[in-house]
């Protein structure tokens, strides 16, 4: 057996599926935001069974690992006969799995905007939506900020898990390229460090919101 | 026809009664002081008036509209009836300009150029012209007091209700306030205020209201009020203040 080395060309694949990495972590934020707003909005809302429902979603999504969402939409609903491509089957349930979590922190930010402004708001004959749209909801965004971009963080190294299923991302091709050269300790540092280069940014971001936030806040 | 009527209101907050059946009227162009003891149900009283809080029995009418719980009813309602807070609520999001022309814009589809006539109009009323382009954030309190007024002011309200604007102030800062609300009730705008600045009630209010324990304890001509009480509550009340 000739084994290669890694070159190249084998970081250039890397480079290549990090790519995935990055396109399946704008999917997971892309729909899980639109389906964790909603979530997060019914959370929030003065039905009682609207919250119960939104409630319980995000119970059961946060209580079970991503890994078994990840099977039941593959492994799952092909033996249902839906055979889902592996980039459909894993950004499916990336974005539930990001729409659980982003309702959560949302849920948060919304209610954390002071009881005051919605009786302002309201005293200012302001229908509900409006008051959503043009008191709480804008403030809500600048206080969610720093944590939505901090979760994207846990969610661009979270879709390493979908290598399980054949998805190539950077985690699986680091695979890939371990079993054609076997130098564990170059491959997947060399991953390690593509990781890094697109979580440090990141974190360093949510961080940068964050004391813009509490700066503003202290004014 | 009483521009407010309250008849015979009672409201619990769970086995609390803090409202044990208040009645009042009041005219048009009227200024009328709600006073007492904190808990004595006055803040109470004046949010029930515009339905932030929900009465467990009797009837509330303001302006024509009836309180009920109805949503759109109370909307009806609230473009009458403005109400100013402790805490100002500013839109903390929004310059001055944006906070005055936020509700006349969504809610009563003025246009754009009108509500900012009417913004600045209100601004120069509350003595604040100059700030129509700064945030909240960059206001004193007493600057965002007034442009909390300056906002329910650009809706046009029959009847004004104020809910202890003064007290989170400096003493400084309560008086550039204290001035744009006497200005207002000499322009003749119906006004409630519950207030712990009794020289201001006794000066601008036309009737001052003493509440005690969720009932109205004593009420009359302000000046006569303050110079003669009949009760030993109000008695030891107005000593206090003067102490």
């Amino acid at each position: 057996m000739i084994l290669r080395t890694f070159g190249f060309s084998e970081f250039g694949f890397l480079v290549s599926a990090l790519l995935w990495t990055v396109v399946l972590t704008i999917i997971a934020l892309g729909g899980g935001g639109i389906v964790g707003f909603f979530i997060a909005l019914a959370r929030t809302s003065t039905h009682k069974w609207l919250r119960i429902v939104a409630a319980t979603y995000i119970q059961i999504i946060q209580g079970i690992p991503v890994l078994m969402i990840l099977f039941l939409s593959y492994y799952g609903l092909s033996l249902a006969g839906l055979q889902l491509p592996p980039l459909v089957a894993a950004g499916a349930s990336m974005t539930i799995y990001a729409s659980g979590y982003l309702a959560e922190i949302w849920r948060g930010c919304i209610q954390s905007v002071p009881k005051q402004q919605w009786e302002a708001s309201e005293s200012l004959a302001m229908t509900r939506v409006q008051q959503y749209r043009y008191v709480i909801l804008p403030q809500a965004l600048r206080i969610s900020l720093p944590s939505t971009v901090g979760f994207a963080v846990q969610v661009v190294k979270n879709t390493s898990i979908t290598s399980i299923i054949g998805f190539v991302e950077l985690a699986r091709a680091g695979q890939l390229i371990n079993n054609a050269t076997f130098q564990p300790f170059r491959v997947f540092l060399a991953v390690a460090a593509l990781y890094f280069v697109v979580c440090y940014p990141l974190s360093q971001l949510s961080r940068w919101l964050e004391r813009r936030l509490h700066a503003r806040s202290h004014r | 026809m009483p521009e407010v009527i309250v008849e015979n209101v009672h409201k619990s907050f769970g086995s609390v009664e803090v409202l044990k059946g208040v009645s009042l009227t009041v005219e048009r162009g009227e200024v009328i002081a709600l006073i007492g003891r904190s808990g004595s149900g006055k803040s109470t009283l004046l949010r029930c008036i515009n339905g932030l809080e929900k009465i467990n029995s009797g009837r509330i009418e303001i302006a024509g509209h009836t309180v009920s719980s109805d949503p759109r009813q109370l909307r009806e309602l609230r473009r009458d009836v403005g109400i100013v807070f402790q805490s100002y609520n500013l839109f903390p999001h929004l310059s001055v300009g944006e906070n005055i022309m936020l509700a006349p814009k969504i809610v009563k589809n003025v246009a754009k150029a009108q509500s900012r006539e009417t913004a600045e109009k209100v601004l120069k009323l509350v003595g604040l012209s100059e700030k129509f382009d700064a945030y909240p954030d960059e206001l004193s309190g007493g600057q965002q007091q007034r442009v909390a007024i300056a906002r329910s002011l650009a809706m046009q309200p029959k009847v004004m209700l104020f809910d202890e604007v003064t007290s989170a102030l400096d003493p400084e800062l309560t008086e550039e306030v204290l001035n744009v609300m006497e200005q207002l009730a000499r322009d003749g705008m119906t006004m409630i205020l519950v207030t712990h600045e009794m020289a201001f009630a006794r000066r601008v209010a036309t009737k001052t209201i003493f509440m005690h324990q969720g009932k109205i304890w004593e009420e009359g001509v302000s000046k006569q009020l303050f110079s003669d009480p009949k009760t030993p509550e109000l008695r030891q009340f107005v000593k206090a203040d003067v102490k």
